[in-house]
């Protein structure tokens, strides 16, 4: 199997960032809240990219700042495309009332600007992850279950889901065998947006101070935390924005390539 | 002899492919075909799907479509080789000189634009003439095609004329630049057979008296015949055999065009009504929810175990959805369906899974028939699983058998509907259904997305099963070639209602009603001078009353 070169670059980095994550401990020079130098220190051999506003390593904030935003934005990611797929699909499926009730309540939901209901829900709940996760998860299925009932639709009305119909087959096989496989494809490439839309979001809840509590770092906590040295040139502040840039563009090379392999009409087997 | 208007010489053209997961590459489509056209003669282009005729038509306007490119030889129009021509040049050729006819007019009109500025737009564009004059050509046009209201027509927008008048309207388009050549691309096969003669007349005349040369492109030598002067017959971008229209129908030489004209010879001796018939349908009405339109009015029509009752009339006639109601996808609003005996729950979910099983379907197109994502094994395994419980080896003994009996060998389970070619695909649907051990198979127009010859193996195949696994068809079709071919009782469909219903001997022989008539005479026949001899007599017929 020939891997392009965009996607082995974005499979690397992708693979390096998970793998910090995964790592945080083991790569990280010094503890994550571990004070070990005065307040901004520049890059220098003992701290590669300098030390934060309170005289912590950066590079070690970074890296468990890395675990906990991906983390998050993973979970969420998969609930989100769990609860919207399959509702989406299930919607489209069995047509009429329900997928008209379904329908309308989700069109409430996305109504409200999803930043503003978040920061209501946040406002009134204890801020712990399992929380955000729920919450930023069950707020971005709004978007797959739209997408996921939009491509099912197409798909339902294909001559071979009505063989199945014809056949006799419940609901869940025609979801989970005769739709689902063919809605693969850009249900892939959305959850590689979704995900980078949910690295951001957890990343501005943390900014806005509702999202992960310190001590504990994340990368819009270390934007924040870092916010004022950018008065005095100080880059601090910057490099969560270039992890989560890097991210981004990794994570959409990837999802491109696994796009363009499901699309194969042979299952992907080339 | 004159020079030829189009001088065909060693034309290759090719394309390159990018099959999911493997390197992309080159392959050939057209293999050097050689040909003439003299002005004013009509060239028919004959042969099955991927034969590369439609692509070499469109290399007479030295254009490729989709990726398509012309690798080698030449195209030499009114003596200048087009395809070395600067692109500036081959800008005045097209809608010029040469002009072009599409299979699908109703996909190919802008639908935003009236009739007539899309049919005067070329002509003006060309500088052949002025509004004033193309406006006038493309009335005189209208007239000459038989279209209603010549001098208003072409102030409608496309949606408000039939498709078959569209077609028309198109080919006045292409005649209206007065062009040398014109590209016919299958401009009747999406028509109806009673609109397909009256397209076909009005096309011919048209070609006569404008003196125009034409290249006819179709799958449908009986159609083909009565245009062309001359036919090519071409097979997988190789030219077979190519003469004038009269040797290629009464005399061919070559085994292959000796098949295409033989084609749907297949005869069946009609069998006897039994005492009980395995289906009955009675006084059925049924209409689309949310309309206040009867698609099925009063539709009585039984069928017995092991016989083939071919329910035929034109799109929009009912067929389909008499499909429907009996699937039990549209609960009728009136009537009653009996099945073996049973009376039959009018809604697919009150219905046990015997009615279901012993009541398969088959549909037009097999491609979106099966999931692209199964392989063959699980698209006939599963109703094995689901309706008898096989799993395991005998899962797979009973696939194998499946296989056999539809004529594919071994090899096939393990593939991927993308991975079959059209008959084949037809095939496994009927392999599908069969898994089933139905007692009747509803059949949607199974055919008519196949070419003739495979489309003949598939029928036999049909007879063949019918006979072994003593299965009832109800066979729905607009082709009534296919009906001689395989019915044994017939319902003539017209506007939701039955207008004839027989036992197919009785079904077919005078006296006919008018419309019964006009269906059977609209069959293209194979050989020369049909579509005269049908003209004549309806002129005759609608003279004497």
């Amino acid at each position: 199997m020939r891997i392009p070169l965009a996607a082995l670059i974005g499979l690397i980095f992708t693979a390096l960032f998970f793998g910090a994550a995964l790592f945080a401990p083991l790569i990280a020079p010094y503890g994550m809240a571990e004070i070990v130098g005065d307040v901004w220190e520049p890059p220098s051999d003992r701290f590669p990219l300098g030390t934060d506003s309170i005289g912590r390593d950066l590079l070690s904030r970074l890296v468990y700042g890395g675990q906990t935003t991906i983390f998050i934005a993973t979970a969420a990611t998969a609930l989100s495309f769990v609860v919207g797929s399959v509702l989406g699909f299930f919607a489209a499926v069995s047509g009429g009332w329900i997928d008209q009730t379904l329908s309308r309540f989700i069109d409430l939901i996305m109504s409200i600007p999803t930043l503003i209901f978040a920061l209501v829900v946040l406002s009134v709940t204890p801020t712990k992850i399992p929380i955000l996760i729920v919450l930023m998860g069950l707020l971005d299925s709004t978007r797959v279950y739209r997408l996921a009932r939009a491509v099912a639709v197409d798909i339902t009305v294909m001559d071979y889901v009505e063989a199945a119909r014809l056949r006799g087959e419940g609901t869940l096989w025609i979801i989970f065998r005769e739709t689902l496989p063919n809605a693969l494809s850009p249900l892939i490439a959305e959850m590689g947006l979704r995900f980078i839309f949910a690295v951001l979001f957890v990343s501005t809840l943390s900014f806005l101070g509702l999202g992960v509590q310190p001590p504990q770092a994340d990368w819009g906590g270390i934007v924040k935390e870092n916010k004022e040295g950018i008065n005095y040139g100080i880059q601090a502040a910057l490099y969560p924005a270039y992890a989560i840039a890097l991210l981004c563009i990794s994570i959409n090379l990837v999802a491109d390539w696994i796009l363009g392999r499901t699309t194969s009409l042979k299952g992907g087997r080339g | 002899m004159t020079e030829p208007l189009l001088k065909v010489r060693g034309l290759r053209i090719g394309a390159t492919i990018h099959p999911p997961g493997e390197k992309s590459r080159h392959i050939d489509i057209v293999h050097g075909v050689d040909f003439d056209l003299a002005p004013g003669r009509v060239l028919g282009l004959i042969g099955e799907s991927g034969a590369g005729k439609s692509t070499i038509g469109l290399a007479a306007m030295a254009y490729g479509r989709g990726g398509v490119r012309i690798t080698g030889g030449t195209v030499t129009l009114n003596g200048r080789d087009i395809l070395s021509t600067p692109f500036r040049d081959v800008r005045r050729l097209r809608g010029g000189e040469v002009t072009y006819v599409s299979q699908s007019a109703a996909a190919s009109f802008n639908p935003a634009k009236q009739i007539m500025e899309q049919v005067t737009e070329a002509a003006i564009f060309q500088g052949k003439f002025t509004r004033k004059e193309a406006e006038d050509r493309a009335i005189a046009l209208f007239r000459k095609l038989g279209l209603p209201g010549p001098d208003t027509i072409g102030s409608r927008y496309p949606h408000q004329v039939s498709g078959g008048q569209l077609q028309r309207c198109m080919t006045a388009l292409a005649l209206c630049p007065q062009p040398d050549l014109v590209v016919f691309d299958e401009p009747t096969t999406a028509l109806d057979v009673t609109t397909q003669i009256d397209v076909l007349a009005a096309i011919k005349e048209a070609i006569r008296d404008t003196g125009v040369a034409a290249l006819y492109i179709t799958h449908d030598l009986a159609v083909v015949a009565q245009v062309a002067d001359d036919i090519m017959v071409l097979q997988q971008g190789r030219m077979v055999e190519m003469g004038t229209t009269d040797q290629i129908i009464n005399a061919p030489k070559e085994d292959y065009t000796r098949a295409l004209v033989s084609v749907r010879s297949i005869t069946h001796d009609e069998k006897t009504p039994t005492q009980t018939p395995v289906l009955s349908v009675t006084d059925i009405t049924a209409r689309y929810s949310g309309t206040d339109f009867d698609v099925l009015k009063d539709i009585t029509v039984d069928l017995h175990p092991g016989q083939t009752l071919a329910v035929v009339g034109e799109s929009g006639s009912g067929k389909s959805t008499l499909a429907r109601v009996i699937t039990g996808l549209l609960p009728p609003s009136a009537g009653q369906i009996t099945f073996a005996g049973r009376p039959l729950s009018p809604d697919l979910a009150a219905r046990s899974k015997t009615d279901l099983r012993e009541l398969q379907m088959i549909y037009q197109i097999a491609d979106t028939a099966m999931n692209p994502r199964q392989t063959v094994g699980t698209i006939i395994g599963r109703p094995l699983e689901f309706y008898f419980g096989l799993r395991g080896a005998e899962k797979q003994r009973r696939i194998q058998e499946l296989l056999d009996a539809i004529e594919l060998g071994k090899g096939f389970q393990d593939r991927y509907p993308a991975e079959l070619s059209g008959g084949q695909k037809q095939r496994v649907c009927i392999a599908r259904a069969l898994a089933a051990e139905p007692r009747l198979i509803i059949c949607d127009e199974v055919t008519s997305a196949l070419d003739p010859l495979v489309a003949d193996g598939i029928l036999k195949l049909l007879l063949s099963l019918q006979k072994s696994e003593d299965m009832a068809y109800l066979f729905i079709t607009h082709d009534l070639a296919t009906v001689r071919a395989i019915a044994d009782s017939i319902a003539v469909m017209y506007q939701g209602r039955v207008l004839r219903y027989g036992p197919k001997s009785q079904a077919l022989s005078p006296p006919f009603d008018d419309y019964t008539d006009l269906l059977l005479s609209s069959v293209p026949e194979m050989r020369l001078g049909w579509l005269e001899d049908v003209l004549d007599s309806r002129k005759m017929e609608s003279g004497g009353n």
